[in-house]
């Protein structure tokens, strides 16, 4: 993909007669993320109404117009005049920082003995593993308020199961490659589970409904049964809660 | 939108059917919370129905799907029928379809299975009353989105519709569509295609065959997307970083078998794409039954977009 000056990076690339998907980056890298953002922004202003979605995620932003108003070609341009311009955000983004309270245990985090077993680390390490480090998210999607974050430490590297659980309870803490999730509401989902977050992740009550926004900041942070019961986390085992 | 008076009971359901949905335009500027865009999967026929029903580009109708539901009418009211043929009769006389009727109070409106085409939609003069959700009533099953209850359900037996109490003033407008307008979907459609980035991943003998084959309609089909049946298409890439995917993109994942991705399809995807459908034959594609057959065709989008801007121009002003 290297040496031919049509990949060369930026590069818009058609995506349907509304659309330019804005290809920034070639590999995931929490880096990506400020220079993603800034471009996002910057469309919202120079598009307006015009705009109809802005859709981020690890290397890419793919912009939406109304093509009634604004036809391709100069939405490319418009596009292009940005791309010439873009600064990263500073400080590695505008992102707010989250801290989702997790209580790690094999009640609720059935995959904790599997994921040790396969990287060689006891379950405390790999509670700790996961819960010491920032996470940046990538992109949102499979469900509404699903958030894709990393990257996790790569002794923490775990395929995805055989065969996906039906039903994955609301607030389960995932790892699957060297990504990290939390489930928003009750999906099916083939990630292992190590625990779970009394966050409220995808909330009708809250402006947007999603808790986490791409270039955003999450931590994950271990307590105790006592005081996830106390911030309203359901401590349900697995087994019966499907 | 001017404040309108709500009917709380105009229309009853008697028996649901297999899927009957209620779908505006659909959820916009909230795909970067994961949040897909929903809205009517043939937005042709919709537009249609909308326009002969007297009402404003954007309101709420209702998608039957394969047909089975039976609605009794609470009061008179104004309505249209357009997209796919199921059957359709008041009080057992046929209903004519893409024209404005009369709908009496205590007739029984039923859908029985399809004609010609997928999914009808029943617009009624004022529209349908629901509770917008992130902007939007349409309804997304699988986000829990939409719809009459807000938790995106479909219709069930024994509900009771709202709908907006009309103007009272004439509606504007043609009662009927002209007959170039009327679909038969009974036809195998040429879908066009917009080529997209990856498009030079694919092996020459698979653009052959993409281009050149009749593409069977897998059952495999909802309002997500549409498997296709054909000649194994084989790609350079086998997947991509995860990225936004367009409507109408039409991905082709290592199975070799194409499908193209409509309303309800997750916002971000890794598949290599051939491109995207044009919205007017993603919509046209939705009109069909498994075991259709369809074609593709590239296009670049000078004339795609005349077409498209034109189509809009006579529903949107």
């Amino acid at each position: 993909m290297t040496g031919n000056p049509a990949t060369a990076l930026p590069r818009l690339e058609s995506a349907g007669l509304d659309g330019w998907m804005v290809r920034l980056f070639e590999q995931i890298d929490e880096a990506n993320l400020p220079w993603i953002t800034a471009l996002a922004r910057h469309c919202e202003s120079a598009f307006g109404d015009v705009l109809v979605d802005l859709v981020p995620s690890y290397t890419t932003l793919l912009v939406v117009f109304d093509p009634v108003r604004l036809s391709p070609t100069e939405a490319r341009q418009k596009i292009t005049g940005l791309l010439v311009e873009l600064e990263p955000d500073e400080h590695m983004g505008t992102g707010q920082v989250h801290e989702l309270p997790t209580f790690y245990d094999s009640s609720v985090g059935p995959d904790l003995g599997r994921v040790a077993e396969h990287t060689g680390m006891t379950v405390a390490e790999v509670i700790d593993c996961h819960s010491s480090k920032t996470y940046r998210v990538f992109a949102l999607g499979f469900a509404p308020g699903f958030a894709f974050m990393g990257l996790t430490d790569p002794r923490l590297e775990c395929p995805r199961l055989d065969t996906p659980r039906k039903k994955v309870p609301v607030g389960s803490v995932a790892i699957a490659a060297r990504q990290t999730a939390a489930y928003p509401t009750a999906t099916p989902g083939g990630w292992n589970l190590l625990g779970r977050t009394s966050a409220r992740l995808f909330d009708r009550e809250r402006e947007g409904f999603s808790l986490l926004r791409v270039g955003d900041e999450v931590r994950f942070v271990s307590v105790s049964r006592e005081e996830f019961e106390r911030q309203g986390g359901d401590t349900t085992p697995m087994e019966a809660a499907g | 939108m001017t404040a309108q008076r709500k009917m709380e009971s105009a229309i009853r359901v008697h028996r649901s059917g297999p899927l009957a949905l209620l779908q505006d335009l659909g959820r916009f500027g909230v795909r970067h919370l994961g949040v897909t865009q929903g809205g009517p999967a043939d937005l042709y026929s919709w537009a249609w129905a909308n326009y002969l029903a007297g009402n404003p580009w954007g309101t709420a109708s209702l998608e039957i799907t394969f047909g089975g539901l039976q609605l009794v009418s609470e009061r008179d009211l104004d309505i249209a029928i357009a997209g796919a043929d199921l059957g359709a009769t008041l009080d057992g006389q046929p209903v004519p379809l893409w024209q404005r009727i009369t709908w009496k109070e205590g007739q029984k409106l039923a859908f029985a299975s399809p004609v010609s085409g997928l999914r009808a939609y029943l617009s009624v003069r004022g529209g349908f009353a629901a509770e917008p959700v992130l902007g939007s009533v349409a309804t997304v099953g699988r986000e829990q989105l939409g719809g009459f209850d807000g938790w995106g359900s479909k219709l069930a037996d024994g509900d009771r519709l709202a709908i907006y109490s009309p103007d009272g003033k004439p509606a504007e407008g043609m009662t009927e569509a002209p007959d170039d307008a009327r679909k038969d979907f009974r036809e195998s459609p040429v879908l066009e295609l917009l080529p997209g980035a990856q498009i030079g991943e694919f092996t020459g003998r698979s653009l052959y065959d993409a281009f050149n084959t009749w593409w069977r309609v897998d059952d495999r089909a909802d309002r997500m997307g549409v498997r296709l049946l054909g000649p194994k298409l084989q790609c350079r890439i086998r997947s991509l970083i995860s990225e936004g995917i367009s409507l109408g993109g039409v991905q082709v994942p290592p199975d070799g078998q194409p499908i193209a991705l409509l309303n309800d399809r997750q916002t971000i995807g890794g598949y290599p794409r051939l491109g995207a459908l044009s919205p007017l034959s993603a919509s046209r594609l939705a009109q069909c039954l498994p075991g259709q057959e369809v074609r593709l065709v590239a296009r670049g989008s000078g004339p795609v977009l005349e077409n498209y801007r034109t189509f809009l121009a006579g529903f949107r002003s």
